[in-house]
């Protein structure tokens, strides 16, 4: 029953999402706006849980005083205590959520910074990665290396200074062979895609369902 | 000699020279209005206020504005393949568009309404000679509401502001909604044929038909991946993707942690699955529970072993860094759908020195993970990662039927490909009526079945 149950409202609603898709009707728009306005409704309940979650994993650290136990703290406090600056407790000792307050501080002096500075990060990837991928061991590697090199100088205004050649060749590269791989993979998702929502609808597919009814 | 050509070049220009010395005050001196001016009539100073306005309506009299034909007949059709919220207004040009003629303002009333709406707004505005047609109903502020019957006037407004407004019609046609939307025709045969072929495959392999997969690495190497991390009795990281459970990948992903899992369980060996997604946390926490369950081992399963982290996408990207700084895994996972944080991941993990297994669907992301990963499952591999994994005859039929579609697309790609190079050789390339693959494309074109 526990597993019947979610299969038929997988399968009824798959069949009717499809048929939805096809019909412009206004009724036909109201059950597709009808289904996804519960989509945020179980998110939030599934909220609770990853907090629950989270919660269990760091309180289970700090009891076994595994390696890197008092970090755990640093998660619980400001998830538990940030909520109640920004919601229960008044402006004048630094509630609410509007400028000044614990909440502003902390999401924009602290949480901004932090997810700037891991974004930044990605440039010197890119260049350790790039440095690696590079490298000519092979005759496909150099074919590879000597590609980038075009499309990568292409792009920019130095190289027009290579003649005109140089730009004409990488947009070349980038409209018709870039292009046609990158067609051939979205061909093959959009199959795979439908494919596991066949799947899914029909029943073919059971991971989505975890342990239900086992 | 040299003076010579300065000074005719001199005299040359010096009309022109002259003309740009003398324009500046010839236009300052037009501009005046001076009490000298004969036409202009006394103004009453006793009222100041009026002044400009008696000014204005003076030089309006003083030029008599030139006689302008309003816009004429207008036409309103339902607007095809919508849910009736839109109409198709069209209306016939001023015949003296070309007398100064800037803009059409359209109107719309719903005459009898008390709501407000029967009052005339500007539903648009649209250049004069650009087009004289438009699709009410796409402005939030005017919606057009299935089954009311308006009225509409078009007005034009020439560049002294007047509006000349047209006559008011009411429209011949109400908004209906339809129940096929006629241009996805071509998308519902092409689901027939795909569904038709998938089904045809399921019955092959249940029938148990022998159906060959080709063999792809880095499916292959996930058993070797787990037994790496087994022999090192370190832990397999699992990244499901950062993307929620709506999205086809992470589904996938989960499907493929359920067949992992199972094997991880078998050889008892410590399971990481860290989630942004809530929703995504609770189906991989019952995928991998059951798993352990199928594996004959739910004792060895441990309760956190799958957790959710954090739905901030670099808060996330750190917490899985440093886990796989700390706890160095021996075998990573990335399979499902990432955006930017792609390569901080895989190359954090590739510093670490273990073994990667990455695929996405995100075709901006591939490359990142063919750089930096061991083995990388490109689209659609990731898809039929789980019917190699599992080999259950329906879901080996799927793959089978998503080959046999790729087929037909490669035939049709094959035969277009041959048709241009003969158009090349034959002429067609330049000449429409001689081209094959015109041709083609009206035979294959399904509009022409509607």
């Amino acid at each position: 029953m526990k597993r019947t149950v979610p299969m038929m409202i997988a399968m009824i609603g798959g069949i009717i999402m499809m048929i939805q898709y096809f019909i412009p009707h206004q009724v036909s728009q109201d059950v597709f706006n009808y289904y996804t306005e519960w989509a945020p409704l179980v998110g939030s309940f599934a909220l609770v849980l990853g907090v629950g979650s989270l919660t269990r994993v760091h309180i289970h650290k700090i009891r076994a005083k595994a390696p890197n136990w008092p970090y755990s703290y640093a998660v619980l406090i400001p998830l538990y205590l940030i909520p109640v600056f920004a919601f229960f407790l008044p402006a004048s000792i630094g509630g609410g959520t509007g400028k000044p307050s614990v909440f502003d501080f902390m999401y924009s002096r602290v949480q901004i910074p932090i997810q700037a500075t891991m974004f930044s990060m990605l440039a010197f990837y890119i260049a350790s990665a790039a440095f690696r991928a590079f490298r000519a061991k092979s005759a496909l590697a150099t074919i590879l290396l000597v590609t980038a090199i075009i499309v990568m100088l292409a792009q920019v205004p130095i190289g027009d200074l290579f003649g005109r050649w140089l730009p004409d060749t990488g947009l070349w590269i980038l409209r018709f062979p870039n292009l046609a791989a990158k067609r051939a993979i979205e061909l093959g998702v959009g199959f795979g895609m439908l494919a596991t929502c066949l799947k899914i609808i029909f029943g073919v597919e059971r991971g989505w369902l975890g342990g239900a009814g086992e | 000699m040299r003076n010579t050509t300065e000074r005719r070049f001199m005299l040359k220009h010096l009309e022109l020279l002259l003309l740009m010395v003398l324009l500046p005050f010839g236009i300052a001196q037009a501009q005046e209005v001076g009490p000298q001016d004969a036409t202009a009539p006394a103004v009453d100073s006793s009222n100041p206020s009026d002044s400009s306005a008696v000014s204005l309506d003076t030089a309006l009299e003083v030029v008599p504005p030139v006689e302008i034909a309003p816009p004429g007949a207008v036409t309103v059709s339902d607007f095809p393949n919508d849910a009736g919220d839109h109409l198709l207004v069209s209306f016939e040009p001023s015949p003296d568009e070309a007398l100064g003629i800037l803009v059409y303002r359209i109107y719309r009333r719903t005459p009898g309404a008390t709501d407000g709406t029967e009052e005339w707004a500007v539903v648009k505005t649209v250049a004069a000679g650009d087009h004289t047609e438009i699709v009410d109903g796409y402005d939030p502020d005017y919606l057009v509401t299935q089954g009311t019957q308006y009225e509409y006037r078009v007005a034009a407004v020439t560049a002294d502001c007047r509006e000349i407004p047209g006559e008011v019609t009411v429209a011949q046609v109400v908004g209906r909604g339809e129940w096929f939307h006629t241009e996805k025709l071509k998308v519902l045969i092409g689901c027939i044929i795909f569904i038709s072929l998938i089904f045809y495959y399921f019955k092959r392999a249940q029938m148990c038909h022998e159906l060959y997969l080709r063999p792809i690495p880095g499916i292959d190497a996930i058993d070797e991946a787990i037994g790496r991390a087994t022999e090192m009795g370190k832990p397999i990281l699992y990244v499901p993707g950062l993307s929620g459970i709506e999205d086809v990948a992470t589904i996938a992903s989960l499907t493929i942690l359920n067949r992992v899992a199972k094997k991880v369980a078998e050889y008892q060996t410590p399971l990481r699955v860290p989630n942004r997604d809530p929703i995504v946390y609770t189906v991989a926490e019952e995928s991998v529970k059951q798993a352990y369950m199928e594996a004959g081992r739910p004792d060895s399963y441990e309760a956190n072993s799958v957790f959710f982290v954090t739905d901030s996408q670099f808060a996330y990207v750190a917490a899985v860094n440093g886990l796989m700084t700390r706890e160095k895994p021996a075998t990573n996972f990335y399979l499902g759908m990432f955006w930017a944080e792609s390569l901080l991941l895989a190359e954090t993990g590739s510093l670490s020195g273990a073994i990667q297994i990455a695929g996405t669907d995100a075709i901006t992301q591939l490359p990142f993970f063919i750089t930096t990963c061991d083995y990388t499952l490109i689209g659609e591999e990731l898809y039929a990662a789980s019917a190699y994994l599992g080999r259950e005859p329906k879901q080996v039929g799927s793959v089978k039927g998503q080959d046999a579609c790729k087929g037909i697309v490669m035939t049709l790609v094959t035969v277009g490909i041959i048709l241009s190079l003969v158009d090349i050789f034959t002429g067609g390339a330049t000449d429409p009526s001689k081209s094959l693959l015109l041709k083609l494309q009206g035979l294959v074109d399904v509009t022409s079945l509607e």
